[in-house]
């Protein structure tokens, strides 16, 4: 399973939301790579992913995808993260 | 990069701005000032906000102020400050704001590390309202390195 996090640059917000991801998946015992990468690529590698965890700003600019957009509000909630990615991998 | 000690140059608390231009523009000169950027950063942190909307108020209260490693960083480096007064951003869950960190990175992949002791640290609930009350600097890297008040 493949997990992205977006951002405007790629950076600090979507690798806050990688890293708090990571601790999730590892709480709930499920393995995934989790890549942040910023809005302009997110066509790119979000390609082949099945979640993408970004901030309401971006859900626009991602546009058409195959992959659950998940709208994450509190990035250091990882109760938030925990119910949301759950209901996402379902 | 580990999360850089924050010199007392970094740390700007209770400092008044009139709007979130103004508070990231705070964030950004205090990376200036601790010689970590260029003036071009924080115009570039102020861009990310026009081009993409108050994504970066990422917790209630708290924005992560942040652009694109390039020429414009010199090293890694991280401010922050506190609001005397919050600071609307626009943000439908997270205003108004009361703590601004500034981030840049050398490198991109370099910020990880120094993200993670982030959240860390922010993980905890307590940390941003902890963070908007401090008075001392030793206050401010007690609480972003988890322990106790100096």
């Amino acid at each position: 399973m493949k997990i992205v996090t977006i951002c405007g640059a790629g950076i600090g917000s979507s690798g806050i939301l990688k890293v708090n991801a990571e601790r999730v998946l590892q709480r709930l015992g499920l393995t995934a790579t989790v890549v942040a990468a910023d809005i302009a690529s997110v066509g790119r590698v979000a390609a082949d992913a099945q979640v993408i965890l970004t901030s309401a700003e971006f859900v626009e600019a991602i546009g058409p995808t195959r992959a659950d957009v998940v709208v994450i509000e509190n990035y250091f909630d990882t109760g938030e993260l925990s119910t949301k990615l759950e209901a996402a991998i379902g | 990069m580990s999360l850089p000690a924050l010199a007392d140059r970094a740390i700007v608390l209770r400092a008044r701005a009139h709007d979130w231009r103004a508070a990231v523009r705070l964030a950004g000169d205090a990376l200036v000032e601790s010689g970590c950027t260029t003036a071009e950063y924080t115009e570039a942190m102020i861009r990310m906000v026009d081009d993409h909307g108050p994504y970066i108020v990422i917790a209630p209260g708290l924005a992560l102020a942040h652009a694109r490693p390039g020429s414009d960083v010199r090293c890694d480096g991280l401010s922050v400050v506190t609001l005397a007064e919050p600071v609307e951003f626009g943000h439908a869950h997270n205003d108004p704001v009361r703590v601004v960190i500034g981030l840049a990175g050398v490198a991109p992949d370099a910020h990880l590390e120094a993200v993670a002791q982030l959240a860390n640290a922010f993980n905890n609930a307590d940390a941003i309202p902890a963070l908007a009350e401090a008075t001392t600097r030793d206050e401010v890297r007690a609480i972003l390195t988890g322990g106790a008040p100096a």
